[in-house]
């Protein structure tokens, strides 16, 4: 996947927002990823460390949230896991359904310590 | 200090594309944006629309690859508009490279714009373009099972283009279990079934694309 410039885009969001708070420094990335996002953590994590030096989220600690893919069955109405990734109800065997959950995929929110930046 | 930021990592990419998308809006131009895996059929699929299109339509193509501009030379070779993006390695075409592509389109001449996008079945769902409608090719020779694999892009598209049906007695493909997974899984996308090679139900294909220009005309 394309992790390098999904990684970019994080930071961009997160320096934007810890510079409009006045902050110092970074410590904490809160993200929800969807699990019908295909996105890696560990090449997330490993990009992270790569661009993130010199940008007031150098350091800060990736505190990933995944949501399990959620799908409401269109013929019985029961919500079931996307249980890897087989589409077929548990209660009544029908096939499909609708995404409930599962595709999230932002920043939720950043801690930082404020002051003035190093 | 917790900081709330709520915002889509790929907002960014988001904005750019509904930029495009008004702008191709006020040229009255209708964008398709053809996903697929590689050698599906995906230039076959344009070359075969744009001869169902030629005289009805008036269509440009933009061609996404990694390297090269073999398919974007097939393209002009019909006589129309094509431009080239070679992504330099990157897996899917974005917002900025399409409008870069679209500064080099004569806009005000176009009905339709037919993107190609790189061949890859995960990373082009994620980035929207400015696009009307989402299209995949699903292969024959790929199998039925694709669906199971890749969720994203069967929930993301308004169209699938099974292609090289001529395949079909010689290849193991449930047709009848493929059309009931993706219709379970996305009930609003339409199926054709197509041969490029042999040109099997393009004529309805091509007839669609015309129907969802048409629609978009009127509103």
């Amino acid at each position: 996947m394309h992790e390098l410039s999904i990684t970019q885009s994080i930071l961009n969001i997160v320096n934007e927002h810890a510079q409009r708070a006045g902050a110092a420094k970074v410590t904490t990335i809160n993200l929800t990823v969807g699990e019908l996002t295909g996105f890696v953590d560990d090449s997330l994590q490993f990009y992270f460390e790569m661009l993130s030096p010199g940008t007031l989220a150098e350091g800060a600690r990736l505190n990933i949230t995944r949501v399990p893919a959620t799908v409401r069955c269109r013929a019985c109405g029961s919500e079931f896991h996307l249980e890897g990734l087989q589409w077929i109800c548990p209660q009544c065997q029908a096939v499909g359904g609708d995404v409930l959950r599962g595709r999230e995929f932002q920043v939720e929110s950043i801690e930082v310590v404020q002051g003035e930046a190093k | 200090m917790k900081v709330s930021v709520v915002q889509g990592i790929l907002s960014a990419n988001d904005q750019l594309a509904a930029e495009n998308r008004d702008q191709l809006r006020r040229h009255g131009i209708c964008t398709i944006n053809i996903m697929a895996s590689p050698g599906s059929g995906k230039t076959s699929l344009i070359l075969r629309t744009l001869e169902g299109l030629a005289g009805r339509q008036r269509v440009g193509v933009v061609e996404g690859d990694i390297a090269s501009t073999v398919d974007a030379d097939r393209v002009a070779a019909c006589g129309v508009p094509v431009v080239q993006i070679n992504t330099g390695g990157q897996c899917h075409l974005d917002a900025p490279m399409m409008r870069k592509a679209l500064g080099q389109l004569p806009l005000e001449q176009l009905d339709l714009i037919l993107v190609e996008n790189v061949g890859n079945l995960i990373c082009p769902v994620d980035f929207k373009l400015g696009e009307d409608l989402n299209v995949m090719i699903a292969s024959v020779p790929e199998g039925d099972d694709k669906p199971y694999k890749y969720p994203g892009i069967f929930l993301a598209v308004d169209a699938v283009v099974i292609n090289k049906v001529d395949l079909l007695p010689y290849v193991h493909f449930d047709m009848a279990a493929f059309r009931k997974l993706v219709s379970g899984m996305n009930p609003d996308v339409c199926l054709f079934e197509v041969s490029c090679e042999t040109g099997q139900g393009i004529d309805e294909w091509v007839a669609w694309i015309i129907e969802q220009r048409e629609k978009r005309r009127r509103t």
